[in-house]
């Protein structure tokens, strides 16, 4: 049970309109990704705990302070909950400047504060030299630092962002994720925020919540989630693309390893002994663990899960070449791997080409046999 | 021309936008962000006065506000004079019969305020009563603007309803239009004229605005 008198917790349940089922639980100063597909329930969640949508049942509180409690029928309005919300398109105020969108957050100061605080402000998120300015004559990522300002003007106890970094250019990107990681050096909040984009939260969050259809999948750091899923629909918002079935043959505990049967091959994977022999499961692999055979050539893998087939697709990209294998031969059996863009010329890898990889067995991860969606 | 013909569509343009507007406001506001049963009759029913023929407007309010009725004996016995053939009378058919011109506009404008920066204004904490006067009503000036025009404009070439429910009293409910019609009857071409000219360039000139205040709001929102 987490400690509920600290942080942010929430608690909500809901059949009609977003079906949803989630507990969250984000301490002061950790960063919260919540991932899934569009539709799921994750903004329907910050709207929740924004107080601008409320749940049939729940409980949300914040430092032990109760904004929701269905069950008393209590519920702060948004007004009162001190938060600070950045909306995906920012929804700055379009007939203000930036530092009177600012300043409006801050309408319980007098004038003078105000001024002070919102020039401090525009200074923490690098705006100095466009207070002035109205939200068309911003750039995208200006737009996100004044909506950033504005939603830390209030001192919130909770700093939500809904797809902070969706609308604006790569470099600029990066530049506001860096400004991120350093704004949460100086401010301790709890910070949920919504992404459709993996990498974000992987670089981004302490920990990662799998949301689809409003039911919390899988909750842990993005290496646990990337490494460890505990289900084939984790593993696909974790963009994991190698899923197989296969079926376990039996565990061995001296060597530590758990056999399994796929196609004709019988693989060894990490000793998994959560899974009984007999069953059949969904196993997947990160394409970091694949390791590709020279070819014509004996390797140092070779003999840990060597896998047979021919090149189906081969793309390069830049310094990586995305290989699709067909496990031998076969259309519906596609092991996805990436190489270095020059092994792949020095083996003369093409469409068609016979190839051996190995699977090295720490990388191989099962899980419970989940119907395709 | 006849000034106190000019003067007195003036006057009744000018109390009618004063009283509709802020009437207007309201449930222009309500009809933009509220979902309820029988919202589509209510449209309806502020759209109505486009498409009845003023006369039979004009019928139903004389039914409705006639002295004979309970609706004009106490508006009687408050003022002293019934609404029927006076200024007053006048003043209320104008202003039912400038409902959608007043209410559609309004109700344009706050649709095009996105609802996320209503909701940004209260997360910034806000009260409802100032997220309206700071940040609604200054979002939806233009449709106001479009409103007070509309209804001024419309007023003046109001024809029908006046002349049913206010008759042709000088100085009381003689306007301009009705004015204008008298003088066609008499063959006075020329005063009409004047008449006419007038009302002719003071509706161009407000059509024009309300349409150069609809550019300027695409452009704004661009």
């Amino acid at each position: 049970m987490p400690n509920t008198n600290s942080g942010l917790y929430v608690r909500v349940q809901q059949e009609k309109l977003v079906p949803l089922d989630s507990e969250i639980h984000c301490a002061p100063g950790e960063l919260i990704a919540l991932i899934g597909p569009s539709g799921g329930g994750k903004t329907t969640l910050l709207r929740m705990i924004a107080g601008l949508a409320d749940p049939t049942e729940g409980k949300i509180s914040c430092d032990g302070e109760t904004w929701l409690d269905t069950e008393q029928a209590a519920s702060l309005s948004p007004q009162n909950r001190r938060i600070g919300y950045v909306f995906q398109d920012y929804a700055l105020f379009p007939h203000m400047s930036a530092s009177q969108n600012i300043e409006a957050a801050l309408l319980d100061l007098p004038k003078a504060e105000r001024r002070k605080k919102s020039n401090e402000l525009i200074e923490m998120v690098n705006l100095s030299g466009l207070e002035n300015r109205l939200p068309r004559q911003l750039s995208g990522g200006q737009r996100q630092r004044v909506a950033l300002a504005r939603a830390l003007a209030r001192n919130p106890r909770v700093l939500l962002m809904d797809e902070p970094f969706s609308a604006v250019d790569q470099v600029t990107r990066r530049k506001l994720q860096y400004e991120l990681v350093q704004l949460r050096q100086r401010i301790k909040l709890p910070i949920i925020f919504v992404t459709h984009d993996l990498n974000d939260a992987m670089l981004l969050a302490d920990r990662i919540y799998a949301i689809s259809r409003g039911v919390t999948l899988q909750n842990g750091p993005p290496m646990e989630l990337m490494c460890y899923p505990e289900n084939a629909s984790v593993a696909r918002l974790m963009d994991l693309q190698n899923i197989f079935e296969g079926e376990v043959i039996d565990h061995d505990e001296d060597s530590e390893v758990t056999r399994v049967k796929w196609l004709d091959y019988e693989l060894q994977a990490r000793l998994q002994q959560t899974h009984s022999p007999g069953k059949t499961v969904n196993w997947a692999i990160l394409p970091s663990y694949i390791v590709l055979h020279r070819r014509h050539r004996p390797s140092r893998g070779e003999r840990e899960n060597p896998i047979h087939g021919i090149v189906g697709e081969l793309t390069v990209m830049g310094e990586n070449t995305v290989i699709v294998m067909l496990v031998n031969g076969r259309e519906d059996q596609r092991l996805t791997l990436s190489v270095s863009s020059h092994v792949a010329e020095r083996n003369f890898l093409a469409v068609d080409a016979d190839i051996t990889v190995s699977l090295l067995q720490e990388g191989v991860h099962l899980m419970p046999l989940q119907a395709k969606d | 021309m006849e000034w106190s013909a000019l003067d007195l569509s003036l006057k009744l343009a000018f109390w009618t936008c004063v009283i509709l507007l802020p009437l207007a406001v309201l449930l222009g506001r309500a009809l933009a962000w509220n979902i309820f049963r029988g919202k589509a009759f209510v449209e309806a029913l502020v759209a109505v006065p486009l498409v009845l023929p003023p006369t039979v407007l004009g019928y139903y309010l004389i039914l409705s506000f006639g002295d004979a009725t309970w609706i004009g004996r106490l508006y009687y016995s408050i003022t002293g004079h019934g609404l029927v053939f006076t200024f007053d009378g006048l003043l209320l058919a104008s202003i039912i019969f400038n409902l959608p011109f007043a209410v559609q506009p309004m109700q344009r404008a706050f649709e095009a305020v996105p609802m996320n920066v209503r909701e940004a204004a209260w997360c910034c904490g806000l009260s409802h009563w100032v997220t309206f006067w700071r940040i609604e009503l200054p979002l939806a000036w233009t449709g106001m603007l479009s409103a007070l025009v509309l209804t001024f404009a419309h007023t003046l070439g109001e024809f029908g309803v006046v002349l049913m429910m206010g008759g042709n009293i000088p100085e009381e409910t003689r306007t301009l239009s009705i004015a204008i019609y008298d003088r066609v009857q008499m063959f006075d071409y020329s005063s009409a004229g004047i008449m006419s000219a007038v009302l002719l360039s003071l509706s161009v000139l407000a059509i024009t605005f309300v349409y150069v205040l609809g550019y300027r709001r695409r452009r704004h929102h661009a």
